[in-house]
């Protein structure tokens, strides 16, 4: 009888991946992850996710570890400490298995701008896995990876769960600690979980959701989330906005949602129609927030602590300019550059304060809306995958893309992407959204569904 | 108002990248494109609204002052690419 089932198990993964056409990796972790898959094997290391592997996106710090966001700025850098989050999974008895792909600092909706080339999608290769959390939804989906941990600035979590056919969570802001994250946009962003079910996804948010003392916007909050998979939602009123479906939402994921809302009915929960009035306005208030908050979080990447250094040194100015130049791709110089003219003289009041105060309103409009409903249902994506190169010339044709993600950012509240339906062989996804922390409810909602249905597949010759 | 490339120069300099010709122009046209959009926040009436710069109530944390362990000086050094005598090395700025 064999006693390595884990090392064994891990061998396999790595074998997959070194197979694999999917590009989810960055870098890779194996001695590290054999090492614990044996000291679980051995009875020396054990927690709740003891022997199972958890990819880890790129933007967040992995001691001794390569870590770049995707970036030829950080091209070489080693972190000499963990972020709280990947503390947690090794305390946990987590096997990581690498840094997973991503667009450059998060910036983006198909990992395409990542200086370490695109992803691909496991369900159709010459389509895109979503992002910015693109490697990690597609480790996931490829089987790459038991779950991951993604980032969700704007739907970087729950856009490739939905384009990968996986559950994606973004959690509440501050439920989970953001320490030894790469910030973009750091009043928006938040760990979360990915994996192939519910299941999966509510055991990895229990184990990195938590107060840190070490993160200022970090809430104390106790919840055990696993305690909600409960097949029930008899009782429970689902919202459906309005302005989630019609012009630009394609009509098979319409349909699909609908259908979605539908099950639950007949499982018990009622619906009606609900409206959220100012999200029209979220993408553009998105877009200037994050981009002035990039602007300013960035500027740390001066090539003298970390990171990519080249030539000859000339004054500050000059040779700070060059790296930079040298380091960003164009997504992110884009970014900086009109996060830095919204915040300039003469603009902050008709760009960024403009774009706070649209802020205050969409927040108004979710409490509002849970005041009459448990929780919100909705397409995550307008769309299914879009083909690799399909908004390269166009930056603004690919924001437009997160129309239906953006808005639980800018609340902060919780919300999770399930498969719910196809457009052909591409994955659909539903999100459910929840008021502040009550994740419980996304997930019972979101595991209810699951339990009832079977959209939970692996792509073809997986 | 459109910005012309010699804006971009300009926002260039003030965020420190360097960008050549053909970035500058393909700049300037996608800027004016995607800053037309943000115009829609212009139809929004938001008088005597407060703007939201954190969602969550962000209060000062504090801990009391005592020496903590911290990254020691080589490996705090260890990713720069250049240093001499225990210090970050920079290029001149006077």
């Amino acid at each position: 009888m064999s006693m390595a089932l884990y090392e064994e198990s891990v061998h396999k993964t790595f074998d997959r991946i070194k197979h694999s056409r999917l590009n989810a990796y960055i870098t890779l972790d194996k001695e590290n992850a054999l090492g614990t898959a044996k000291g679980v094997d051995d009875g020396k290391i054990a927690g709740r996710l003891a022997g199972m592997t958890v990819a880890v996106k790129d933007c967040i710090t992995t001691k001794g570890l390569l870590t770049t966001c995707g970036s030829k700025i950080l091209s070489g850098y080693v972190p000499p400490f963990d972020a709280e989050v990947v503390a947690r999974l090794r305390n946990e008895g987590a096997v990581i298995t690498g840094k997973t792909n991503m667009d450059e600092f998060a910036m983006g909706t198909s990992t395409e701008s990542s200086h370490y080339g695109p992803t691909k999608n496991p369900w159709d290769m010459t389509r895109v896995p979503g992002g910015s959390s693109g490697g990690s939804g597609a480790a996931v989906a490829g089987l790459e990876c038991r779950m991951a941990l993604g980032t969700d600035t704007g739907g970087s979590v729950r856009c490739p769960a939905s384009f990968c056919g996986v559950v994606g969570i973004k959690p509440t802001y501050g439920l989970v600690s953001r320490y030894g994250v790469i910030a973009y946009a750091n009043s928006l962003e938040q760990v979360g979980p990915m994996a192939r079910n519910v299941s999966d996804a509510a055991l990895l948010l229990d184990v990195i959701a938590g107060h840190d003392p070490k993160d200022s916007t970090s809430v104390p909050h106790d919840a055990r989330y696993t305690d909600h998979l409960v097949d029930d939602v008899k009782g429970l009123t689902i919202g459906v906005p309005k302005e989630y479906f019609g012009e630009g939402t394609d009509m098979k994921v319409e349909k699909a949602v609908w259908d979605a809302i539908m099950t639950l009915n007949r499982l018990g929960a009622d619906y009606k129609e609900v409206s959220l009035p100012h999200t029209k306005y979220a993408l553009s208030a998105y877009y200037i927030i994050a981009m002035c908050e990039a602007s300013s979080n960035l500027a740390r990447f001066d090539g003298l602590r970390y990171g990519l250094r080249t030539g000859k040194d000339e004054n500050w100015h000059a040779t700070f300019s060059r790296i930079r130049a040298e380091g960003f791709g164009e997504e992110v110089k884009r970014r900086i550059m009109l996060g830095t003219y919204a915040l300039s003289e003469g603009y902050y009041g008709k760009y960024y304060l403009k774009a706070l105060k649209v802020r205050t309103l969409i927040k108004k409009d979710f409490e509002k809306a849970f005041k009459g409903v448990d929780v919100l249902a909705a397409p995550t994506m307008p769309y299914p995958a879009f083909r690799i190169g399909e908004h390269q010339d166009d930056p603004l044709s690919m924001y437009m893309a997160d129309v239906d993600t953006v808005p639980v950012n800018l609340a902060g509240v919780p919300s999770i992407s399930v498969p719910c339906g196809f457009a052909g062989k591409l994955p659909i996804g539903v999100q459910f959204i929840g008021g502040f922390f009550d994740e419980p409810m996304i997930i019972r909602t979101a595991h209810t569904f699951e339990l009832n249905t079977d959209f939970q597949k692996l792509p073809e010759g997986f | 108002m459109a910005i012309s490339v010699k804006d971009v120069q300009h926002i260039a300099s003030l965020a420190c990248v360097e960008l050549d010709q053909a970035q500058q122009e393909r700049f300037a046209q996608q800027f004016n494109s995607i800053l037309e959009y943000f115009k829609e926040l212009d139809g929004l009436n938001t008088e005597g609204v407060e703007p939201t710069y954190h969602v969550i109530g962000l209060n000062n944390v504090f801990r009391e002052d005592e020496v903590s362990e911290s990254l020691p000086q080589e490996e705090a050094l260890k990713n720069a690419p250049r240093h001499e005598k225990g210090y970050f090395k920079g290029p001149r700025i006077v």
